[in-house]
């Protein structure tokens, strides 16, 4: 089984060093494409742990839908190269400091856990985590939280065009043509 | 491979993200430590599903993504609202909550 460990290692190196990356790039562009990274190392992840439909999302859905919505913000916006920590400040530098205190909290507390189900290679036979039995988790069991989960798609996406369009009377009448449609830029 | 390996890492990558969000001033890169965050939990429901042998777990992950799509949309929705209205893209210089 040492081929198992091996990939951990190698993937879960990925997925540190790709959020290391979203974290300390001084572009916003590159950041995007550290979590690209970050997201397919994570979906190899999944492959070991049996989540085989959640890894093929997770690579169509995440690094691949969303992660474009956000090039193209950023090629919209215009990623320009910013000082990492501008001029201090005391969260500036309490920041590192808060988050490395959670994480010894956190690693202590995993690892000092009397929790026998931490120290199991997991069960589940051939067939685990396939479409077939999400599915039919999705549409009996958690049947209420797929409809939420769609009607807060519906909900997002509305709510997108309404915050991203041209309202009247915010800018200045120049930088707008006039006689352009309400709503016609999401 | 024990679950708690992958619960190690996923509480390293979800201190990175709280890092980035604390330290960073740009709204998109806000937004991207936000996923690293809501990532590194995925990770955690996955490698517990998988320790228990049933799939509750993953499809929690399932519905986590749909929740980070969502904050996904919103948030770029105002940052862009925000560049329309010349604003600085800071969440430093964002404040005040007023239309």
């Amino acid at each position: 089984m040492w081929l198992e460990q091996v990939l951990f290692f190698l993937a879960g190196v990925g997925a540190l060093a790709g959020a290391l990356g979203v974290v300390m790039l001084r572009n916003p562009f590159y950041s995007v494409l550290a979590l690209v990274a970050h997201l397919i190392a994570l979906a190899v992840l999944f492959l070991l742990l049996r989540a085989e439909f959640l890894a093929a999302a997770q690579v169509v859905v995440y690094a691949g839908a969303v992660m474009v919505l956000y090039v193209f913000v950023v090629a919209y916006i215009g990623g320009t190269d910013e000082p990492l920590r501008p001029e201090g400040g005391a969260i500036g530098a309490l920041g590192p400091l808060i988050a490395g205190a959670l994480g010894v909290e956190l690693v202590i507390a995993v690892v000092g856990s009397s929790l026998s189900l931490l120290d199991t290679p997991g069960r589940g036979g051939a067939g685990f985590g396939s479409p077939a039995s999400i599915g039919q988790l999705l549409l009996t069991k958690f049947l209420v939280a797929f409809e939420a989960a769609s009607f807060l798609l519906l909900v997002a996406a509305v709510g997108a065009v309404v915050l991203a369009r041209r309202r009247r009377g915010l800018e200045d009448p120049g930088a707008m043509p006039s006689g352009a449609p309400e709503g016609a830029h999401s | 491979m024990d679950a708690s390996w992958f619960v190690v890492l996923s509480a390293f990558i979800f201190c990175v993200g709280i890092a980035g969000v604390l330290t960073r001033r740009n709204p998109l890169v806000v937004l991207l430590c936000l996923e690293l965050m809501l990532n590194a939990g995925n990770l955690a429901l996955v490698a517990f599903a998988r320790a228990h042998g049933n799939h509750d777990g993953q499809v929690f992950a399932l519905i986590v993504m749909v929740i980070a799509a969502c904050e996904v949309v919103i948030g770029l929705g105002i940052i862009v609202a925000m560049y329309r209205r010349r604003l600085p893209i800071d969440v430093d210089e964002m404040s005040e909550l007023r239309g």
